[in-house]
């Protein structure tokens, strides 16, 4: 993968010169290990500091709404398919952009590595096609890094951006065995008290920063409902009973629209999985509206259009 | 939750409806989750 940060480099440096884009959004190397940082390039010149490997799990679908230059934007599957979803949902325009798109094997997961070195701090990171190797004071592991993807990653069944300009390395082959939901149908036979409790558990931890709306491109409502004071939708303490409506909330305003980034869960100070909220109304809608996030610009969301074959087993 | 289609003709089928919510709603009981009690004061 991180070979892809030459070409990604020479398609900016080409948009950039030609000027059919005036920015361009991508990642640069972080500060620390296993850190990237988005960054906003509008000169050519500067396209070196472009750069690609398994820690770029932010989705740059983020900066998109309501922009007004034409922007080139590299893209994983999962942030092609939330620019889709910008597409449709009227926060910019598919002329204004230029998708570089990169075929994507997975993120690896930061906080698995933190883990897996339990405190030791890493100097150096080198990556090669499948495995990662860390090197330290005193240590060199080389870890295979589909033992330490996202969680979402690994059951990711659009690993290829659906739309784009530009690809910058071969497709990959998609996965056709895994489950996604295995996880959320085992939650779902859980009696109504236990999955209450479950999901207490889940967020006990939240301190209502909001990270996790923040790093969503999904979010993106002038005023959100956690801010609005007139009238206050939800209270603004961590009160389980606050904590629990605001992540209810949140899910269910992604539902039909989300496409299991992680970003959410990646953004998390407190390590806790959002996701669990949001994948089991990515698998209602599937479920019930045989609809996934993002796949076309063509589709109208399930939740805007209507079908008198929806379904509508709830009215008696 | 209840959802149900009723005519503005169907008086009879809206009574019906109604006493049915109550009486699910009832067995059921007062609502326990996402009640926030207010801090007591002195």
């Amino acid at each position: 993968m991180i070979k892809y940060s030459e070409t990604i480099r020479k398609i900016a440096k080409k948009i950039l010169e030609e000027k059919s884009v005036d920015l361009v959004i991508g990642f640069k190397k972080g500060t620390l290990p296993l850190m990237t940082e988005p960054i906003l390039i509008n000169d050519a010149e500067k396209t070196d500091q472009l750069y690609w490997d398994s820690f770029c799990s932010m989705n740059l679908a983020n900066y998109l709404p309501k922009k007004t230059e034409k922007i080139g934007i590299i893209a994983k599957g999962c942030d092609s398919r939330n620019i889709a979803v910008h597409i449709v949902e009227n926060q910019i325009k598919r002329e204004q952009l230029y998708i570089i798109g990169v075929p994507c094997k997975g993120m690896v997961d930061r906080r698995k590595i933190i883990s897996f070195l339990n405190g030791k701090e890493i100097h150096e990171i080198i990556e090669s096609d499948a495995d990662i190797t860390i090197k330290g004071e005193g240590f060199e592991h080389t870890l295979k890094k589909d033992d330490y993807l996202q969680d979402n990653c690994k059951t990711c069944m659009h690993r290829n951006p659906v739309i784009y300009d530009a690809i910058v390395g071969d497709l990959v082959e998609e996965r056709k065995d895994p489950d996604p939901y295995d996880e959320v149908k085992e939650i779902e036979g859980m009696e109504s008290e236990e999955r209450w409790g479950f999901f207490s558990n889940i967020i006990k931890d939240c301190i209502r920063c909001y990270a996790c709306r923040n790093a969503c491109p999904l979010c993106y409502c002038p005023t959100c409902f956690v801010d609005e004071s007139d009238p206050q939708w939800v209270g603004k303490s961590i009160d389980p009973t606050d904590t629990m409506t605001f992540h209810i909330l949140r899910a269910y305003h992604c539902a039909g629209r989300c496409t299991d980034c992680g970003a959410c869960q990646q953004a998390c100070p407190m390590d806790i999985n959002v996701r669990y909220f949001t994948r089991k109304l990515n698998k209602d809608v599937l479920d019930l509206y045989n609809s996934e996030a993002g796949l076309s610009i063509e589709k109208r969301p399930p939740l805007d259009t209507y079908r008198p074959d929806d379904y509508d087993k709830f009215i008696e | 939750m209840h959802f149900s289609w009723i005519s503005s003709a169907e008086a009879g089928k809206f009574a019906e409806v109604a006493t049915e919510v109550i009486e699910n709603i009832k067995k059921i009981g007062p609502i326990k989750k996402l009640v926030k009690e207010r801090a007591e004061v002195a």
